[in-house]
């Protein structure tokens, strides 16, 4: 196994108005940052959109030079097979071992039958080593970009 | 004994700080020949004094002790309004040699004016000023209070000219100017409105510019009222000891009473301007060390002397020694005007109080405005507050507790139930100037 890079996702804070996310979106994107996936958590008065990056460092400078107050936190990527039961197998593994989710966010690659679960726990490091103990495959940015689980 | 007290602990001596350490008999000795003049003149040269003093029975021979000031009448804003532009002048336009006026917020701006020798006494009491803030001959001294009609730049300007100190007339605006200037110039002081050096340590960091590791150590507030616990913020996070100083344009500008290096209320000149304290309600004296409003007499003006004028402010005087050595009586930090205040469901609210509630929650910066708005006929205040880098967090529940405790902070102090809203950095405009904190819109 490759040395693992923990994976850091960018969290910034929006207003919950009309127009507020495109901004961001625009500075990324004239700084040719690619998004490889998002969330979006919103209550009545605010945002919190999490991105994860190609290059999270870049991204974060961009976002904090234009006035944004970004934070970096890391998160635990699983690749699981596209089907029914793909999830549960995972939560079932995070429950035996006790293991709070903060939130989670997914996204799959329909061509390749793959899912990404992105989740943020409070100890990253010890739910990447109960995960990776029961076979399942934990992935770091070079996996992401890729595609490959 | 002058050589002493040069750049001592009680802050730099100019031979013009002596005045701040008369014995107090020669103090009120020289407060009472200079009060008589200033009423006599009015009295001579100011029509709407006179006609109060006549309606009242007074005459200027009627002040033969310093308490006498008592039975005089107040002079108000709306006076210098009433008489726009120059009706309260005592000095002919020929002796005049400069205007200043107020921006007019509120309707037609005020006029103040100055002769020579007024100029002169404004001079002084700035250098005294910043004398009082450890400044001395050999300090760079970055002027960023706006210059133009306004009192603050050219206030703080002839003051530091007439200190011995470098002087440099940057005005207020153009923040990365500001802080090139502040690096490569060596400026060691740096003087403005509270609300704009916050947003120059901002911008400063942006930059990349670490404040605490420039020869800047001295920085000198004032135009609004900053509480302590601004002071907490600001003193750490640049390295810098911050003074506050406290002036109004009716009277001369800034110039009126500086902290010194106790930083421990604020010495008023009071050989050019006399204080009182009254109850705002009954307009009563109050005796030293009770809280109510300022009341400033100018002692020494020409042009347009100003007699028991209501400055608005809530004070007290502090009779104790200060620690300083000065004799001159200091006052109390304003926190609140009687202006400021408003009345929400009954409550009567200082805008000072939520910035002190803002300032207990750990990482919140004094970035807030108060929004007062009328739903179905009834009041209501929301606090909106930018989420700083301290307090942001990517998990909903740890910012929806933030939000809470700042909700509460301000609900525990003002009483009353607040909406509060976290909104994106610097989406609150800044200012440049004097910081706009309250926006009502009750009645739009």
């Amino acid at each position: 196994m490759n040395e693992h890079m923990p994976l850091k996702q960018l969290s910034i804070f929006l207003e919950n108005r009309p127009g507020s996310l495109r901004p961001p979106i625009c500075a990324l994107a004239e700084e040719g940052i690619d998004i490889l996936t998002l969330s979006l958590a919103d209550t009545t008065e605010f945002g919190i959109l999490r991105l994860i990056v190609q290059d999270w460092d870049k991204g974060r400078r961009v976002l904090e030079q234009a006035g944004w107050v970004v934070t970096v936190s890391e998160v635990v990527a699983v690749g699981v097979a596209d089907r029914p039961g793909g999830l549960a197998e995972v939560l079932a593994v995070l429950e035996g071992a006790g293991l709070d989710i903060e939130y989670l966010y997914a996204f799959a690659l329909r061509d390749e039958d793959k899912a990404f679960l992105i989740f943020r726990f409070d100890d990253p490091a010890r739910a990447t080593s109960v995960l990776r103990g029961h076979g399942l495959h934990v992935l770091d940015i070079t996996d992401l970009l890729r595609g490959s689980a | 004994m002058l050589k002493e007290r040069w750049n001592d602990t009680a802050g730099g001596f100019h031979p013009a700080s002596a005045s701040d350490y008369l014995p107090e008999p020669h103090l009120r000795e020289v407060q009472l020949r200079r009060l008589r003049a200033v009423v006599s003149r009015a009295y001579e040269h100011v029509e709407l004094f006179r006609t109060r003093l006549q309606e009242r029975g007074l005459t200027p021979a009627a002040i033969e002790r310093l308490e006498d000031i008592q039975q005089l009448p107040f002079t108000v804003k709306a006076d210098l309004r009433d008489t726009y532009p120059f009706g309260l002048f005592a000095s002919p336009m020929s002796d005049v040699v400069r205007l200043h006026a107020s921006s007019g917020t509120t309707g037609k701006p005020i006029v103040v004016a100055y002769t020579r020798d007024d100029v002169e006494v404004w001079s002084e009491v700035m250098a005294r000023t910043l004398a009082c803030c450890t400044l001395h001959r050999g300090d760079i001294l970055q002027n960023a209070f706006g210059y133009g009609l306004f009192t603050g730049g050219l206030g703080a300007h002839y003051g530091a000219e007439a200190l011995g100190a470098t002087v440099i007339p940057i005005s207020g605006g153009n923040s990365d100017r500001q802080i090139m200037l502040i690096r490569d110039f060596g400026v060691s002081a740096l003087c403005c409105t509270p609300s704009y050096f916050m947003h120059l340590i901002e911008r400063a960091n942006d930059l990349g510019v670490d404040l605490r590791k420039l020869p800047l150590r001295v920085g000198i507030f004032g135009a609004e009222p900053w509480s302590d616990a601004m002071r907490g913020h600001i003193e750490p996070a640049t390295g810098i000891r911050a003074f506050d100083i406290y002036g109004l344009s009716e009277i001369t500008g800034p110039g009126v009473a500086s902290e010194c290096s106790a930083q421990d209320g604020l010495h008023v000149f009071e050989d050019h301007f006399y204080p009182e304290i009254i109850d705002p309600d009954t307009g009563a004296a109050l005796p030293d060390g009770e809280e109510g409003e300022l009341v400033l007499t100018t002692l020494s003006k020409q042009a347009m002397p100003m007699i028991r004028y209501r400055t608005r402010d809530i004070t007290a005087i502090l009779r104790e020694p200060c620690s300083c050595g000065r004799s001159i009586r200091r006052i109390r930090r304003i926190g609140r005007r009687c202006d400021d205040m408003f009345i929400i469901r009954g409550v009567n609210v200082f805008p000072s109080q939520v910035e002190a509630a803002l300032l207990t929650v750990e990482g919140t910066l004094p970035h807030y405005q108060i929004i007062l708005t009328r739903e179905h006929g009834l009041d209501q205040i929301t606090v909106e507050v930018e989420v700083t880098a301290e307090v942001f967090s990517d998990k909903v529940r740890a910012l929806e507790d933030v939000r809470a405790r700042i909700a509460h902070a301000i609900e525990h102090i003002l009483g009353i139930r607040v909406g509060l809203r976290l909104v994106e950095p610097r989406s609150i405009e800044r200012s440049q100037g004097k910081a706009r904190r309250v926006i009502d819109r009750r009645n739009a």
